[in-house]
């Protein structure tokens, strides 16, 4: 796919603006459509998109599997961490009201919060099983590469 | 939409059954939008249309494209059975509430305390997104665990291959003259 000028300059085009895309959906979940599940799902597409271009080595370089899957972890102990934050400040779990000082407050923080742990989740997740299908793929099988 | 899963079910070619799903999704998505149910239909569009077919393609590639009949039992039985429970489904929409009807139990239980209350308790426009990371944190603590474990189980399964390729290659070599 990377010979063909016209799909590499467009997807180069097309790549920052879902990235950003990305980004707007997150942290504008609490006023329009959206949050942290198809936030992390449209910037994973970013990188599939960027891995389906230039291959998947070299994709791996600008998401190396560590780091991945590092925030693959972190993602859900920010959203489990939100919640024994307020279980310490005295409320119970997932309760966001003790989050800060006024309870509005308190939800919006916690609600920006586990999205962003969402939101990291789902798109590592995503991140994840798609370069390990692809790499699979690559991988040598001579049974595969018999199949016209 | 029907035509759609009837085509599902004749064609032979995974390729073609990929790109049909990526579409159903799509018009799924569209129905929720008509539904005002716009979150649901940005998932919808994001992962039904998107991932899972790009997925779905990783996959096919995966595994090249066996397009072999399954050499079946004689269909009759199941055909009759999955004839039956969608006669059975469709005949018990009959009984649901008329879509939106304000006196459905489902308007009646919490939802009217979610519209009222949440712009003060949460003071975000959106309630589905009130709804979803505060009054329901649990479950969707439990979805973000899913996708995780998911996401491990793929690693577990398919990630060690990469590791020691050419051991498990020279097994299978001696095994298969």
């Amino acid at each position: 796919m990377s010979g063909n000028p016209i799909l590499r300059i467009t997807a180069k085009l097309l790549l920052p603006a879902i990235l950003l895309f990305a980004l707007y959906v997150q942290f504008h979940g609490d006023f329009g459509p959206g949050g942290g599940f198809q936030a992390g799902v449209i910037f994973a597409s970013a990188f599939i998109l960027h891995a389906l271009l230039v291959g998947v080595p070299a994709a791996r370089k600008v998401a190396p599997a560590w780091l991945v899957q590092a925030a693959l972890a972190l993602g859900v102990l920010l959203y489990a961490g939100v919640g024994f934050a307020g279980l310490l400040l005295g409320g119970n779990y997932l309760d966001y009201n003790v989050l800060a000082h006024d309870p509005v407050h308190g939800q919006h923080l916690g609600i920006i919060l586990i999205e962003f742990g969402v939101g990291t989740t789902v798109a590592t997740a995503m991140i994840t099983i798609f370069f390990t299908f692809a790499d699979a793929e690559g991988a040598p099988d001579p049974a595969a590469e018999d199949e016209p | 939409m029907v035509v759609m899963a009837v085509a599902f079910i004749l064609v032979r070619d995974l390729f073609a059954v990929i790109m049909l799903s990526g579409i159903f999704s799509l018009t799924a998505a569209a129905l929720y939008v008509l539904m005002d149910a716009v979150d649901v239909a940005f998932t919808e569009a994001a992962v039904g249309a998107g991932i899972a077919t790009v997925l779905g393609l990783a996959t096919l590639g995966l595994i090249g494209a066996p397009a072999e009949k399954v050499a079946g039992r004689h269909p009759l039985g199941p055909l009759l059975l999955a004839v039956v429970t969608g006669v059975a489904l469709i005949a018990s929409t009959w009984n649901l509430p008329r879509y939106g009807d304000p006196a459905a139990p489902i308007n009646r239980h919490v939802a009217p305390y979610y519209i009222t209350e949440s712009g003060r308790e949460i003071g975000v426009p959106n309630i589905v997104t009130s709804v979803l990371s505060s009054y329901r944190g649990f479950d969707t603590l439990g979805e973000t665990t899913v996708i995780f474990t998911a996401a491990a189980g793929v690693l577990a399964l398919l990630g060690r291959r990469r590791r020691r390729p050419t051991a498990d290659q020279a097994a299978t070599d001696e095994r298969q003259p």
